[in-house]
């Protein structure tokens, strides 16, 4: 036996555990001064071999990088990442399809981030659900290859539309899939007016120093800051 | 899950409820499928104080804050971020990212002394208009 229903509000984030937990690590992240990039994209467009070349340049320029890196079910990105001789911790997910920032939390464990400039969070390849987790990141970059076709952002609009920056990744390879740069980037303002888009090939280094330069720039505004 | 969970606690801070719905929004932007949603709602209530409750999606268009027409124009696709009056390219994003539990529809299971307590009816009668408020 019980009453009539009634309907009692609530109003909460179904993420709110996440979000919560997201700020706190972006609060920790400002206190040591460390500028966190996090990279989306579909599996294959590319973020592995960048993040190698990235971590290795940026290494090179005397930043202070390390990088943690989202799986399913492989330890070869970290074993890869590793070359670049920078600290690299490995997220195997499961079955989980994302990373959340419990993950990132936990996967921080005994790093002293004062010891960081900058921290790369690569995130499993998925253009869907890493959409919904705030990693805590300053920025979030989506990467789309010339292989997956120039309309990718009018096919998973969400992720372009919560990401910061786009790149566009293995131009080396646009002449040979016929890649439409234009329709590309006008699918990304499409989607995301004003978003800030770089055109690169981590293989032949084309448009490298422009990202870098980009990111050195992010990275130094914050650390600035955070050493007055 | 997390719905599962968070309901379930709102539930539980009620004292002894039944479930008897739960009340979502959800945005375009959400990155969450409603379909997928309703698909896997009854096995993630399995075994939960949620089991046998329905889930009630309420779905949020993306709506932009166009600065030429000065006003909010809610966005007939998500993949033209542009004004439908005016045509002007914007970002500037009001709604859509939307995942939140907005309601439970409850009721209170009655133990045996409180089964000699008069019926609430008014209270009920307004509550039931209430919900057919939020209904609509």
């Amino acid at each position: 036996m019980s009453t009539q229903p009634r309907l009692v509000e609530v109003r909460q984030n179904v993420l709110k555990q996440n979000d919560l937990l997201a700020r706190w690590l972006r609060q920790r992240f400002s206190d040591t001064g460390v500028y966190v990039i996090s990279l989306v994209s579909s599996p294959g467009a590319g973020k592995t071999t960048l993040l190698e070349k990235t971590l290795t340049h940026l290494k090179a320029k005397g930043c202070r990088v390390a990088a943690l890196v989202g799986d399913l079910a492989t330890e070869n990105d970290a074993a890869r990442l590793a070359r670049s001789e920078v600290p690299v911790r490995q997220i195997i997910t499961g079955t989980v399809c994302h990373l959340d920032a419990d993950m990132v939390q936990s996967s921080l464990d005994d790093w002293d981030l004062n010891d960081l400039d900058c921290l790369f969070i690569e995130n499993v390849g998925n253009l869907v659900c890493p959409s919904s987790y705030d990693l805590g990141e300053d920025l979030r970059i989506v990467l789309m290859s010339v292989t997956e076709g120039e309309d990718k952002p009018l096919k998973y609009p969400t992720i372009f539309n919560t990401a910061d920056v786009a790149l566009i990744t293995k131009t080396d390879l646009s002449e040979a899939v016929e890649f439409d740069l234009v329709g590309a980037r006008g699918s990304i303002q499409s989607v995301r007016p004003g978003m800030d888009v770089i055109e690169l090939s981590a293989k032949t280094g084309a448009g490298l120093d422009e990202y870098l330069e980009y990111l050195l720039k992010k990275i130094e505004s914050k650390t600035a800051v955070a050493r007055v | 899950m997390s719905i599962v969970e968070g309901a379930s606690q709102e539930a539980s801070s009620r004292g002894n409820v039944q479930i008897h719905a739960v009340h979502l929004k959800l945005g375009v932007l959400s990155g969450v499928v409603k379909e997928a949603l309703l698909f896997s709602y009854d096995i993630a209530c399995e075994g939960t104080p949620l089991e046998g409750s329905t889930l009630v999606i309420e779905e949020v268009p993306a709506v932009v804050y166009c600065s030429q027409c000065d006003s909010e124009k809610t966005l007939p696709s998500i993949q033209l971020f542009c004004c439908p009056t005016c045509g002007t390219l914007t970002g500037d994003l009001v709604s859509g990212r939307e995942l939140e539990l907005v309601g439970l529809e409850i009721s209170e299971l009655e133990t045996a002394d409180e089964l000699t307590e008069p019926a609430r009816a008014p209270e009920n009668a307004t509550d039931n208009g209430r919900l057919a408020v939020i209904a609509q």
